[in-house]
């Protein structure tokens, strides 16, 4: 039986552990120290909710000036096609 | 040349191209403008952004980029969807990144960016947060973190908390910040960013953990603020 987890031990985990990349044993571990320990529970669950809420930013726009020479770039692109 | 290599491995089910992807294609076949402001839009700035992790100076990563679009412009019609658009895209970038990069003799490679930010250990939550060495439950927190999810969604969804996570990207080392980014923002899978950056899985993993982290630590402190 391997040894208990820390709290402290287990926060670096959390990222492998919501990939879905955790082994058998280290993800069994992981797991029962959840099945007892709130704050850990917590954390785990602020790790959800940073995904979450960063996954609802916009990455910024592309400095107008730039986005004009691509788009030229562009149309010389198209006339020269076939 | 750039085409995709002939040598491809089955690609995982989410990275194949989407039908969003193959309309895109199509149109951009057919010279459609709005199409290719669309996707300038979607990936432009993070291309920038990417780009930028390979050569010395801004403006040489703008020039990158333009030579990216020239490059999916010129092989659009060889596209075959064995991977998702943006894939194909980014591969195209990295690689014109990386020669030009070469050639501009960027101060520090990309791996080495990338190896400086491995190799500086951080602690993923802050060790006064949990029980000192040496005391009865050594390495159990010391007090709860508070759960977010309690809070209200108009908290949580506020324009101040998007500026918090926002700001605490901004400030995450480059290459970081490139696969949070990349991951959590635009939606590449692991194996996107992997190739895509030529990292190992392991390494995108806890390049990944570390931004995820500190953004954590900074919405922790930010929705801590006037709560007793």
């Amino acid at each position: 039986m391997a040894s208990e987890l820390t709290c402290q031990e287990l926060v670096e985990l959390v990222t492998e552990f919501v990939e879905g990349t955790l082994s058998g044993s280290e993800l069994e571990r992981f797991e029962q120290h959840l099945v007892y320990c709130g704050p850990c529970t917590a954390h785990v669950e602020q790790m959800r909710e940073t995904i979450r809420v960063t996954g609802a930013l916009r990455e910024d726009d592309l400095d107008p000036a730039v986005a004009d020479e691509l788009l030229e770039a562009f149309r010389g692109w198209r006339e020269g096609q076939p | 040349m750039l085409a995709m290599p002939e040598t491809e491995a089955p690609m995982p089910e989410e990275s194949v191209a989407s039908r969003d992807d193959v309309a895109l294609v199509a149109a951009l076949r057919a010279g459609d403008e709005a199409a290719f402001t669309e996707l300038v839009g979607r990936y432009g700035a993070l291309m920038l952004r990417v780009a930028r992790l390979y050569v010395p100076t801004r403006a040489i990563a703008e020039e990158v980029v333009q030579e990216t679009w020239l490059g999916v412009l010129r092989g659009i019609g060889r596209f075959e969807g064995r991977s998702s658009l943006k894939t194909w895209v980014f591969r195209i970038l990295t690689n014109t990144a990386q020669t030009r990069g070469a050639r501009e003799g960027r101060t520090l490679p990309f791996s080495a960016l990338a190896q400086r930010e491995l190799d500086n250990d951080e602690a993923s939550v802050d060790p006064d947060r949990f029980i000192p060495q040496g005391e009865r439950w050594a390495g159990y927190w010391a007090s709860s973190p508070r759960r977010f999810d309690d809070l209200p969604e108009s908290r949580l969804a506020s324009a101040e908390t998007f500026a918090a996570v926002k700001h605490a990207i901004d400030e995450l080392p480059e290459v970081q910040r490139a696969v949070i980014t990349m991951r959590d923002i635009a939606g590449f899978t692991a194996e996107d960013v992997c190739e895509t950056l030529a990292l190992s899985q392991g390494n995108q993993r806890v390049l990944l953990h570390r931004a995820r982290t500190k953004v954590r630590q900074a919405l922790e402190r930010h929705l801590g603020e006037g709560v007793a």
